[in-house]
């Protein structure tokens, strides 16, 4: 992890000194970005990659907005330093439609009102996404507890549990 | 202000022994960034004082829950999330299981671990009353070797606590054989996710005697009532020995009373935590009392 030494570099970022090669495998693409070690894996995301569908709410790990899935488990990549994201396998919500068609679970928040002004919605729907991957048939409890730290100012979130609900009953029987 | 990433020095080095060599060699100037969960929020708001930082995410030495005939032994870089999922804690520690389950949602619970969370000092941290109550020790890591302390008496003052510049948390050991005490915790906040709790409460004990009336090895801990997670030393010695009654829960609320330094602030005011403090060891020692009965 060769990669991992030039972080002590002190340089202020002059001519890309200062910061590290990092390679990570986004959406099943590797990518290899140049990015300062503490730069928060949300800013590499929307401004080194361009995946501005990840959203930035409070910065602060409160609302859940910037959720992502590294390794599989869920995140918030305003609280990831780039460099621990290195090697790592990451799902934004970019990587979650299947080519043009959206999935079962975008498709679910569309029918059912659960996205609106649209900010928490992908957070909403990694988080979704991130308890059926664990649990095919979760309960009501279990949807409200999987979706505690994604805060939505608009729906008041009973449409979003809907869509949760609508998603899991459609992949059960599929 | 928002911190400029320019500005710090985020290095992960492959081992632990690289990790406290580092901390050797410059005491006091590296600080160990685990999942990021309260040292990012300090960086994102520009009040990260510390400018080196040393990523132990990675490191396999800090990962893993090993189970003996006597104790378990937790890595200090093990999440909420492994805790709330390991049998052996959800059955013999549900304190700390439930601590785990409470803390943050479901994202901060897979990056925070819990020597972040002792490490961190926080004196409104929800796991750390249930640590005083099972009496954890901490194995504490330096190119000096190891040695093994008590948790109790850990954290000495506000954000202060026994643990050298060239120390890192390595691990917290739980001694086992709780499974005949009773376990009580509760987390008061405005909600339970994602708030920091008012007043956090972790205890457990149990009947014996004669009669098998009388409380015994009683222990009791609370969160944000002082600047340290507290242990109610002086309620506990008071209804040790004692069976449970009326008076008996009015003395034990009025010696908590005495030993909460609760304060206001953005979350609550004192004197709403110390009613809540008191409350909770009462119904606490009333669900004691309780236990016997159906036995």
């Amino acid at each position: 992890m060769s990669h991992f030494s030039e972080g002590r570099n002190k340089d202020r970022g002059k001519d890309g000194r200062g910061k590290c090669e990092l390679s990570l495998t986004v959406n099943g693409k590797p990518e290899t970005v140049f990015a300062f070690p503490m730069e928060r894996l949300l800013d590499v995301l929307r401004n080194e990659l361009g995946l501005t569908g990840t959203k930035e709410g409070c910065g602060e790990g409160e609302c859940g907005s910037c959720s992502v899935l590294m390794d599989g488990k869920l995140v918030n990549s305003c609280l990831v330093p780039a460099l621990q994201a290195a090697g790592a396998n990451l799902t934004t919500i970019e990587g979650v439609a299947e080519g043009s068609q959206l999935n079962a679970m975008q498709a679910a928040f569309l029918e059912c009102g659960g996205a609106q002004c649209g900010i928490c919605t992908p957070g909403m729907i990694l988080s979704a996404s991130h308890l059926l991957n664990d649990k095919a048939d979760p309960t009501l409890d279990d949807i409200r507890e999987a979706l505690a730290g994604n805060l939505c100012r608009c729906t008041g979130y009973m449409q979003i549990f809907e869509a949760v609900l609508q998603a899991a009953r459609r992949r059960t029987v599929a | 202000m928002r911190s400029d990433p320019a500005d710090y020095e985020l290095i992960a080095p492959a081992t632990l022994q690289a990790v406290v060599a580092l901390l050797a060699d410059e005491p006091g100037k590296w600080v160990p960034v685990a999942g990021g969960t309260d040292l990012m929020v300090l960086y994102a708001a520009g009040k990260l004082p510390a400018r080196k930082l040393v990523s132990i995410w990675n490191l396999a030495e800090l990962r893993g829950i090993t189970v003996s005939p006597d104790e378990i032994t937790i890595g200090a870089g093990c999440t909420y999330t492994e805790l709330r999922e390991h049998g052996v804690i959800a059955r013999e520690f549900p304190l700390l299981a439930s601590a785990a389950r409470w803390t943050g949602g479901i994202a901060n619970q897979n990056r925070g671990t819990l020597g972040g969370n002792i490490a961190n000092a926080s004196p409104a941290a929800d796991s750390l009353p249930a640590l005083l109550v099972y009496e954890a020790e901490l194995i504490l890591a330096s190119v000096r070797g190891e040695r093994r302390i008590p948790y109790v008496g850990f954290h000495t003052g506000y954000k202060k606590m026994k643990l050298e510049p060239d120390e890192l948390i390595r691990a917290i050991c739980l001694r086992r054989g709780f499974s005949g005490h009773l376990h009580y915790s509760r987390k008061v906040g405005a909600r339970n996710a994602q708030a920091i709790s008012k007043v956090c409460i972790a205890a457990l004990g149990r009947l014996g005697g004669a009669a098998g009336s009388v409380i015994e090895d009683v222990r009791i801990a609370l969160g944000s009532v002082a600047p340290v997670p507290l242990r109610l030393t002086e309620v506990e010695r008071i209804v040790s020995g004692k069976s449970v009654d009326g008076e008996l829960v009015q003395l034990a609320k009025k010696a908590v009373a005495a030993a909460i330094q609760p304060i206001d602030d953005i979350r609550s005011t004192a004197r709403y935590r110390a009613a809540v403090a008191s409350n909770l060891v009462a119904e606490f020692l009333e669900q004691l009392g309780g236990s016997g009965k159906a036995a």
